[in-house]
């Protein structure tokens, strides 16, 4: 990265003993030269990030009510251990562990599917359905969701009338408590693009001698794709997964769209997000809002940190351990 | 896969031609498999395509057919009768139907009504409604007038061109700052900029919220703009990535020539730069064009500046029972992002791939 740079920073050097202007070395001025430029994330970072992130924590030891701010108390801990006796708490954990649990490994899996399959040295036409598999993402959420809504409608949708028609169960998606998940789940496989593309561009790079190798000795189709393509795309496997972990603990529109805030079918769709939206910005309960933000915070920052404990040793960095 | 190795080629009695043939074959029937996928995946569009323009109520009318379609009538003596498609002498045939009755009913030739009318025994109930391709554009107008859609246009357009500048101007800033800058702390910073991307915005939410609304920005553009004028992770990420690609002879030659480093950012890197900061700039449009929590929480109660992702989820409230209008309005919603997509594809691909697989 740095060997061209630094080879070539001698000519820099002669300048600015040529002219100096200023009483700073050539590393001084360079640094505060990558200070200035990267002084607009700095800011942002101090005003945006850093400083809301220790507000929003202070707030959540508050029962700040942002219609009677005067009348603020610090109240210690005792949002968080309301937390644990709110049966809706409760219920927004469970709800988005059960839709993790289902959306999570189906877009891992769909993604890797559809990448496979235009990575198909038999594929024809490779580019169009390249460009046709990903559009859905360009699709705005919210009409998405609703065209999924439409779709899946049990008296007016086709999905319905389809499995009817090959004499299958006819689940009402949206209305059950139980269907609600795969339902949105399946909406959810709108928006694998970005996943399917990245790994597509992975089993891209994988050398071709690997697969001549594996084909030598006597490996079939499904072995090489096991045994040589998925190692060799491992990292870019786990960003995916810590990015669709993320993704589903903040899931928020759809669940909104669908039931218009409200949370139905019986709070299925009270998401952890929800939950917080609803506490913090519909009962202006800021400092409880708070304490919830922070529980999505802890619980995202666990399995991230579980998921990378898990990865060691079993993700394979082609390129040492960068 | 296909291709043999060398050894077993003598074994094979297969000639040239089979093996061409069956190579075809399997490109073929990977290719049929990628249209079924690709068919079903996109099956609810077609969906959408269809409702919007049906006439409303055409879904839950038994025998209708998939296709936008009204019934089809003929005229006689002056007034119009549905048509039928009535079983004759084993023929099947379309005719009119004037008189309805319970056990035989009267019939009409629409293509030429002056002949005698047919009696025809059997309960009319059970024939086959006649049905006739007619694509219902009211939907879209209806749609269009009642959100106001222009304005929605407007609105949408407005936030996400002002969001887009500062969040592409700041974030190519930065990245220039952390591709060519050796400062103490970079490589921390750069790490701390990169943890940002999987930070929940939750935890950040609330404070924010309370200050914009404290600064009266609380049913303005405002949050929704400012903050990006402060660069954000993925941009610069994808940014640095290019620039980092970019030869640093150019910008020595340029430092030699006395030139500033905002001048080598302005014409060596930037000019040098177009696809990435293309790549960015629709990235960044279309988060804002498509963007729902925020305008949510700032604009839920001013629908005279909302955008068009508020508006329609409030449209849907209101008239999710008549499906051919949110469909229609879903399409107008989505025809923007679709088609820009379709026209510069390349610089999508290119640019999700350079996030994705670098690190």
């Amino acid at each position: 990265m740095s060997d061209t740079s630094e080879a070539l920073a001698v000519p820099v050097v002669r300048v600015d003993q040529r002219k100096p202007r200023l009483h700073l070395t050539p590393a001084r001025r360079e640094a505060l030269w990558g200070l200035v430029f990267i002084g607009p994330w700095l800011i942002g970072l101090v005003l945006f990030t850093a400083g809301p992130m220790i507000a929003s924590f202070v707030l959540s030891l508050t029962n700040y009510d942002l219609l009677r701010p005067e009348s603020i108390q610090f109240v210690g801990i005792d949002n968080y251990t309301r937390m644990t006796t709110d049966p809706n708490v409760a219920k927004a954990i469970q709800v988005t562990f059960i839709f993790a649990a289902i959306a999570i490994p189906l877009t891992m899996l769909s993604s890797l599917t559809f990448a496979a399959l235009l990575n198909s040295r038999r594929l024809f036409g490779k580019s169009f359905f390249r460009t046709l598999f990903y559009m859905p993402v360009q699709i705005p959420l919210v009409a998405s969701t609703l065209v999924w809504v439409g779709f899946l409608n049990t008296e007016t949708g086709w999905l319905n009338e389809i499995l009817g028609f090959f004499g299958l169960p006819q689940p009402d998606w949206i209305n059950s408590e139980v269907w609600i998940y795969p339902a949105l789940s399946i909406i959810g496989l709108w928006g694998i693009g970005n996943f399917m593309l990245i790994n597509l561009a992975g089993m891209q790079s994988v050398p071709t001698e690997l697969y001549d190798a594996a084909r030598i000795d006597g490996a079939g189709a499904w072995k090489q794709f096991r045994h040589v393509t998925i190692p060799m795309i491992s990292p870019i496997l786990l960003y995916n997964l810590i990015i669709a972990l993320v993704g589903t603990f903040q899931y928020f529109t759809q669940a909104y769209v669908i039931t218009n805030g409200r949370g139905d079918p019986n709070n299925a769709t009270l998401f952890i997000n929800l939950d917080l939206f609803r506490e913090a910005f519909v009962f202006n309960k800021m400092g409880y809002g708070s304490a919830i933000a922070w529980l999505l915070f802890v619980f995202v920052m666990i399995l991230t940190i579980a998921i990378l404990g898990a990865a060691r040793g079993r993700v394979y960095y082609a390129g040492g351990d960068r | 896969m296909t291709a043999s190795t060398q050894p077993l080629r003598a074994f094979s009695d297969a000639g040239p031609v089979s093996r061409s043939y069956r190579r075809f074959l399997g490109r073929a029937s990977i290719t049929l498999l990628a249209v079924m996928i690709l068919s079903a995946y996109l099956l609810p569009l077609l969906y959408m395509v269809t409702t919007a323009f049906q006439q409303p109520g055409q879904a839950s009318t038994p025998g209708s057919p998939v296709y936008p379609a009204e019934p089809r009538v003929g005229v006689y003596q002056g007034a119009e009768y549905p048509i039928y498609t009535v079983p004759i002498d084993g023929v099947e045939r379309q005719l009119m139907l004037i008189v309805k009755g319970r056990e035989q009913s009267t019939f009409v030739d629409p293509n030429d009504p002056t002949t005698a009318p047919i009696e025809w025994v059997g309960r009319w109930r059970t024939l086959e409604q006649s049905w006739t391709f007619a694509p219902e554009v009211d939907n879209f107008t209806t749609a269009w007038s009642q959100l106001n859609f222009p304005r929605l246009l407007f609105n949408t357009a407005a936030i996400a061109v002002l969001s887009t500048i500062g969040a592409v101007a700041s974030s190519a800033i930065v990245a220039y700052g952390f591709a060519r800058f050796r400062f103490p702390g970079r490589n921390i910073l750069f790490v701390v900029l990169l943890g940002t991307i999987i930070l929940p915005f939750q935890v950040t939410l609330i404070p924010t919220y309370i200050i914009f609304t404290q600064l009266g920005w609380n049913g303005t553009w405002l949050p929704l703009i400012v903050p990006h004028l402060f660069a954000n992770a993925y941009n610069v990420f994808l940014l640095r990535q290019y620039f980092m690609t970019i030869p640093r002879d150019l910008d020595e030659a340029a430092l030699i020539d006395g030139a500033s480093p905002f001048r080598v950012f302005r014409s060596v890197i930037l000019p040098l730069s177009v696809p990435a900061i293309v790549a960015v700039t629709l990235f960044h449009f279309f988060f804002a064009w498509n963007d729902f929590f925020l305008p949510l929480l700032y604009l839920a109660g001013k629908p005279e500046i909302q955008p068009l992702s508020i508006a329609i989820q409030h449209y849907n409230a209101l008239y999710s029972t008549q499906p051919t209008l949110i469909q229609a309005a879903a399409l107008m919603t989505m025809a923007v992002p679709v088609v820009v997509f379709f026209l510069a594809q390349r610089f999508y691909m290119q640019g999700v791939v350079a996030t994705g697989v670098e690190k």
